[in-house]
């Protein structure tokens, strides 16, 4: 999916335009305080419209007037280039839609075959995609397998494998089949698809206020109507003040009250609320991840404990080579020579991983001790060894129970030390594999079921199968000492875990391992826990037993049994390889099927809350530097000796006239909606910090921040204003 | 100020906060209904109501019995007092046969002592018989601080218990509060106030020849059983006219210094007794530190106000309105306790004080009478404002915001809004109809922003159920015993039911237990945040209003003109 700066031209242009088909009444209704505003821009150009017929205009009223509604329009603004950046996104999404065709099988599993509109299937029919075919709508592979080009949703173009059976199964509608061949059967209706959804989400077009976001509104009318209430009874106290200090005129016009009104109620993020939730979730879809609602973005804010899938996240995907053990008497050389030489044409990452050690370790480099004739033995299930043939000797690498038994039928001892290594290496989570040489007495040794050589090994002994060969009994082995391969804990993941421990994020990681391997890795990832030898039932429950303790629980997973502990966990991310079921268990979708994501998504959802909060707290905090450009300048003359009115020491950033004073005030609380447009969009920056540290930075940027801002502002406007002979 | 003006503070203080923690504990026990020093005595006497009343003690209510218990018992407190108003002229105990009262009267009076208010739009010995007193005014002084008592403890268990449905029984809470803290409190502060010769009599006034030769009505009565708890349940209702001014009623620097401490004393220990119950005394004192601070910042502003050159005066000294016994220190620290505690006592004339500590008295009550406020009310008003706090700084922290682990949502956020709204709506529009009609100016004894001062104080006096007067406004009238009776009403339980229905939300709430993560309210940070909520929440919609009445007032003082 193409990423979209800030401010696409094409897409403020669009929203620039929809700021204006915005101001219908039943958009402006939806945001309590901005209605407001927008009342008041009415009231106030009917203000205008009657001096203009009495002849009485006032240039003054007109640019406060044209002030209220660059404030109703900066808000719709800022909400239409938050949505803009979706409606991009879906048109994009909507073009894979159009014409699709598809091959329908109509007697499954005989092959007659009707070319049907992609429109008109329905749940339940088999359709046929072969190379070239776009796959006509979500669906489960259930014959065959074909690699799929996905980029349409993902934006990733590698193509992924989608398979029968197995947590692989699920297709999406719109994507495209490269290779091979595939049966689907169509489990959603048209237009409830996943690209259908994701349309609908990305445009916003479901959009829900979240119970947060509701909460905030709730809170924001209701400040919005103490300050209506504080405005409309100024006209009364400022008439009785009027009488007393023998004034004849009234002080009050209606667009200074409207002026005042607007100025006080929280316009910044009643103006920018809508924008600040949809661009949280554009920030996920722009991650590549689809949330179903609102909500779920929220609740990742909340989100306590994290449970981690060990591979992937925490680990590289393969075990490293990371130490080489001698057996007693043996030179840690000549074992590092002796692994690596049996590991130059293995091209496993494990392999390679044992060449660049020895490398690195002892400089060794394994061409230069390698003749000719060197030919490369690959692993088989039935040796579970891998080595080389160097003419006089050969190397096998395998598992200690199978070097084990090659020492036994040699007569050779197994030496009671390395025993302890292997054991040693097992224990800490580590994978053991034991070199051996064998030095030959004639010929050199040859595997009668498996003659082919040079071909590159595709994997490391692990299973546990009795061995057949047929070496002659003169040969001698002698055991070199053990590889030590270990699980790679990626880098940065443990600072990571340090940094969410510190915001109060808790992390569990989940493995097939045994207690003790898990154990060991939990350790030097740095997780809080972990649970060894997991099934779906026990993450179920560790989820319940977490959210029982009144935690927040976000998971990941993608295969079909993972669709219960997605569904309970507060936050599911489903893998978008992963079934239909995982898909329609959580209430996100990854379409990059990388679970280190999770933690990305904890992020934006805090940023979301952070981001609301932040603004609001600018929002309030801006009023007392308005109320001291407002107050003063309405009661200029208010009980004045020698023509200076007793309140006029409470214009304490000396503004030049009354009216610019209010006109500064409305200014300022315009163009501050338009100055933090990127910040809603954006989100405030979200460090993993203790929430006290967190509080006290934003606290000083925008609470002291917000007091402290307007001042200069308003006084910085109302410079300009006078040198343009405004009022 | 004198060196010995500083040390009675300090006294004050000190004394403030070695007893806070004392009570406060004493307070907690009681309220979980355990054992304390005064069972043996106290318990049988429970016993006793309950069994009389027909009440079961272990009897759980959910919010909205324990609302409608609070609002049938203060009914009746209401129709008792009414009653006793517009009947006393044939009912016993009244020696001097004063006349029954207005309906006006009556209605005002009662919901203003039922209401925990206070105000007083009769003096005392002119229009009340001992009856009306006692059996009415001083049982409402004790049951309406046993009510806000009620209520706090009700929103402390609210948020203490989780995943529940109950707060607790409202006339259990109700008969503990009077039983073990008001009644025996009251009891020995009565004792020594009479000892420092407060009047206890049931004696008709006496006649007096002065040495002028012209006769003088020296009035007596039951006033120090009356006077202890006005103090000690924020009541703040005189027993005569002039309230603690009166030499009767406050007689020696002695007995100052205790009604002035008893004003502060059990709202301060509510903050700690609160603390006690949620489990966590910190969060107690944490509130109790943006109280204190607020209430230093107002006197200071004051004391200094009142201590400064007067160019109208040509005095630093502002005695006008105050007593000479006490002198400005101690009535300056009278004003403000009794304004932000929502007490409403007073030992001096807050409408002779500079208009700046005038102002101060009215920013005090405007604020919505948390600053340790009225006995539980103050405390549960003060939560509103944590919630907001909570909730408005709270997302700061990239959570949805939670207190106590309770998690802050639109509810909650309703409730707290309408309860902050309610008395705010009360001030500005009451405020707005009196300075417009007839009915509200004809009252009027000054002019220009001193008069608006007079009626906006009354207001705020009535919507923060504070009860103090600005004097200087005749509101003995329809229209003022009206619209403040209806602006008493609005104040308490626009509050009061808000705070409840929090409660009843609260305490289903599942606990999230805290974490770093976790949006910290017990730190200065907190205190910090709370005082700028309270400030620019609950202050600055006055903002206007104050810079037309003392803010305006005291600029023009200072050049030169006074009204």
């Amino acid at each position: 999916m193409q990423s979209h700066s800030l401010f696409d031209p094409a897409i403020t242009r669009r929203a620039a335009l929809e700021a204006f088909t915005k101001l219908s009444p039943r958009v402006q209704l939806k945001n309590p305080v901005m209605f407001i505003v927008a009342v008041g821009a009415v009231l106030s150009t009917l203000v205008v419209v009657r001096d203009v017929a009495s002849g009485a205009f006032s240039g003054f009223n007109l640019q406060i007037t044209l002030w209220l509604w660059f404030t109703v329009l900066f808000a719709n603004f800022a909400e239409a280039i938050a949505e803009g950046r979706g409606k991009a996104q879906a048109d994009a999404l909507r073009k894979t839609r159009t014409g699709t065709m598809a091959r329908l099988l109509t007697n499954y599993p005989s092959s007659a075959e009707q070319r049907v509109g992609a429109a008109s299937l329905k749940v339940g029919d088999i359709v046929i995609c072969e190379a070239g075919d776009v796959i006509p709508g979500d669906g489960e592979v259930v014959k065959g397998i074909a690699s799929v080009n996905e980029s349409a949703i993902t934006g990733e173009s590698a193509p992924v494998i989608r398979e029968a059976g197995g947590d692989r199964s699920a297709v999406t509608g719109g994507t495209q089949v490269i290779s091979d061949c595939i049966y689907v059967r169509i489990t959603t209706e048209q237009g409830t698809s996943f690209l259908d959804r994701m349309i609908a989400l990305v445009e916003g077009a479901q959009r829900q206020k979240t119970p947060n976001e509701i909460a905030l509104s709730i809170l924001l009318a209701a400040l919005s109507i103490v300050f209506l209430l504080a405005v409309v009874t100024l006209k009364g106290f400022a008439q009785y003040s009027e009488t007393a200090s023998g004034l004849t005129s009234s002080l009050l016009s209606v667009p200074v009250l409207i002026a005042l009104l607007v100025c006080l109620i929280p316009t910044t993020i009643g103006g920018l609320l809508s924008a600040i939730g949809i661009s949280g979730m554009d920030r996920l879809i722009q991650r590549n991840v689809i949330a179903t609602s609102g909500r779920a973005v929220e609740a990742a804010g909340d989100v306590d404990v994290l449970l981690l899938d060990k591979t992937g996240t925490i680990t590289l995907g393969n075990r490293m080579a990371s130490e080489f053990v001698p057996a007693q008497g043996i030179d840690v050389k000549r074992l590092a020579e002796a692994a690596q030489l049996s590991s130059l044409a293995d091209e496993t990452p494990e392999g390679r991983s044992i060449v660049v050690l020895a490398k690195e370790k002892f400089g060794i480099r394994g061409q230069d001790g390698m003749g000719q004739q060197a030919t490369f033995i690959p692993f088989t299930a039935q040796t579970r060894m891998s080595g080389v043939d160097l003419g006089k000797r050969s190397i096998r690498k395998g598992a200690s129970d199978t070097m084990m038994r090659l020492a036994e039928e040699h007569g050779a001892v197994f030496p009671q030390d390395v025993k302890r290594t292997v054991e040693d290496i097992a224990k800490t989570g580590g994978t053991p594999l034991v070199v051996a040489v064998i030095s030959h007495s004639s010929l050199a040794i040859g595997h009668s079921s498996n003659d082919s050589s040079n071909q590159p090994m595709t994997n490391v002994p692990m299973t546990n199968q009795p061995m057949t060969n047929d070496q002659s009994t003169n040969d001698q082995v002698t055991i070199l000492g053990v590889i030590h391969l270990k699980d790679i804990v990626k880098g940065g993941i443990k600072e990571r875990f340090a940094e969410l421990r510190k915001a109060g994020i808790k992390t569990v990681m989940i493995t097939g391992d045994n207690p003790l391997t898990a154990a060991a890795i939990a350790a030097e990832a740095g997780v809080d826990d972990y649970i060894a030898e997991a099934t779906p039932e026990t993450k179920l429950k560790r989820i319940r037993d977490e959210q029982a303790a009144g935690h927040l629980v976000a998971m990941v997973g993608d295969g079909t049994n993972d669709a219960p502990a997605l569904a309970q966990a507060d936050v599911g991310v489903a893998m978008n390889s992963g079934t239909q079921a995982a898909r329609e268990a959580g209430n996100m979708v990854d379409l990059d099927n990388n679970p280190t994501k999770l933690l990305e998504v904890v992020e934006i959802g805090k940023q979301l809350l952070m981001t609301r909060g932040a603004l609001t707290t600018f929002s309030i905090a801006n009023d007392i530097a308005k109320y001291f450009a407002i107050i003063p300048a309405i009661f200029a003359t208010l009980y004045a000796t020698k023509s200076v009115g007793a309140l006029s020491a409470l214009n304490i950033m000396q503004l030049a006239t009354p009216e610019s004073a209010i006109l500064s005030a409305i200014i300022f609380n315009a163009l501050v909606i338009v100055a933090l447009i990127p910040i809603a969009l954006r989100g405030v920056p979200y460090q993993p910090l203790p929430a006290s540290t967190l509080l006290w930075k934003n606290f000083l940027i925008y609470g002291v921040g917000g007091v402290l801002v307007p001042f200069v502002g308003i006084k910085a406007i109302d410079v300009i204003i006078v040198a343009l002979h405004l009022v | 100020m004198q060196p010995h003006d500083y040390l009675q503070l300090a006294l004050y203080f000190g004394l403030l906060l070695v007893c806070t923690p004392l009570l406060g504990g004493f307070m907690a026990t009681v309220f979980n209904g355990e054992k304390t020093w005064l069972s043996p005595v106290i318990a049988p006497l429970e016993r006793l109501t309950y069994r009389v009343s027909g009440i079961d003690s272990v009897e759980e209510m959910s919010w909205k019995r324990y609302a409608a218990s609070l609002l049938a018992f203060n009914l009746f407190g209401f129709l008792a007092v009414f009653g006793l108003m517009l009947l006393q002229n044939v009912l016993p105990l009244n020696p001097q046969g004063v006349n029954g009262t207005s309906v006006y009267l009556a209605f005002n009076t009662a919901v203003s002592f039922m209401t925990n208010t206070n105000w007083q739009a009769y003096s005392g010995e002119a229009a009340l018989s001992y009856a009306t007193q006692m059996l009415g005014l001083g049982v409402q002084n004790f049951v309406s601080a046993a009510t806000g008592i009620a209520v706090i403890v009700a929103m402390a268990r609210g948020i203490a218990r989780r995943q529940a449905s109950s707060l607790g029984n409202f006339w259990v809470d109700l008969t503990r509060a009077t039983l073990y803290i008001l009644l025996p409190l009251s009891l020995l502060l009565a004792i020594v106030l009479i000892s420092q010769g407060v009047v206890q009599s049931f004696d008709s006034y006496v006649q007096a020849t002065t040495l002028e030769g012209r006769s003088q009505m020296i009035p007596l009565g039951p006033a120090a059983s009356q006077i202890a708890i006005k103090q000690l349940g924020t009541n703040g209702g005189g027993f005569f006219g002039v309230n603690s001014a009166h030499p009767f009623e406050n007689p020696t620097p002695f007995s100052n210094f205790l009604q002035v401490f008893a004003i502060l004393l059990i709202p301060a220990a509510l903050t700690v007794t609160y603390g006690k119950l949620i489990g966590s005394a910190k969060q107690g004192w944490t509130i109790f530190a943006a109280m204190l601070t607020v209430l230093v910042v107002v006197l200071g502003v004051s004391l200094w106000s009142e201590t400064q050159y007067n160019p109208v005066m040509q005095t630093a000294q502002q005695m006008e309105g105050k007593e000479q016994r006490f002198g400005v220190a101690n009535s300056i620290l009278w004003q403000m306790t009794t304004t932000v505690a929502s007490n409403g006592s007073v030992n001096s004339m807050h409408d002779s004080s500079s208009p700046l500590a005038g102002g101060m008295a009215l920013l005090n009550m405007m604020l919505g009478e948390v600053i340790f406020g009225g006995v539980g009310a103050g405390m549960y008003g003060m939560l509103m404002f944590v919630v907001l706090t909570v909730f408005i700084a709270g997302l700061m922290v990239g959570r949805t915001p939670e207190y106590l682990g309770k998690k802050i949502e639109a509810f909650e956020v309703q409730m707290a809004m309408i309860a902050i709204l309610a008395p705010s709506a009360v001030i500005l529009i009451g405020t707005m109809i009196a300075v417009l009609i007839p009915q509200g100016l004809n009252s009027l004894n000054n002019q220009g922003p001193h008069g608006f001062s007079e009626i906006l104080y009354a207001f705020t006096s009535a919507a923060g159920n504070n009860g103090s007067a600005f004097a200087g406004l005749t509101v003995d009238t329809p229209f003022y015993n009206i619209a403040l009776g209806f602006g008493m009403l609005i104040g308490r339980f626009g509050v009061i039911l808000p705070a409840l229905a929090i409660a009843g939300s609260m305490v289903t709430k599942k606990y999230t237990p805290p974490s770093l993560g976790t949006f910290p309210t017990d730190t200065p940070l907190f205190v910090m945040l709370l005082i700028a909520v309270i400030l620019i929440v609950g202050a600055l919609t006055f903002f206007p209003a104050l810079s037309l009445g003392p803010i305006v007032e005291h600029l023009l003082m200072n050049a030169g003109r006074a009204f």
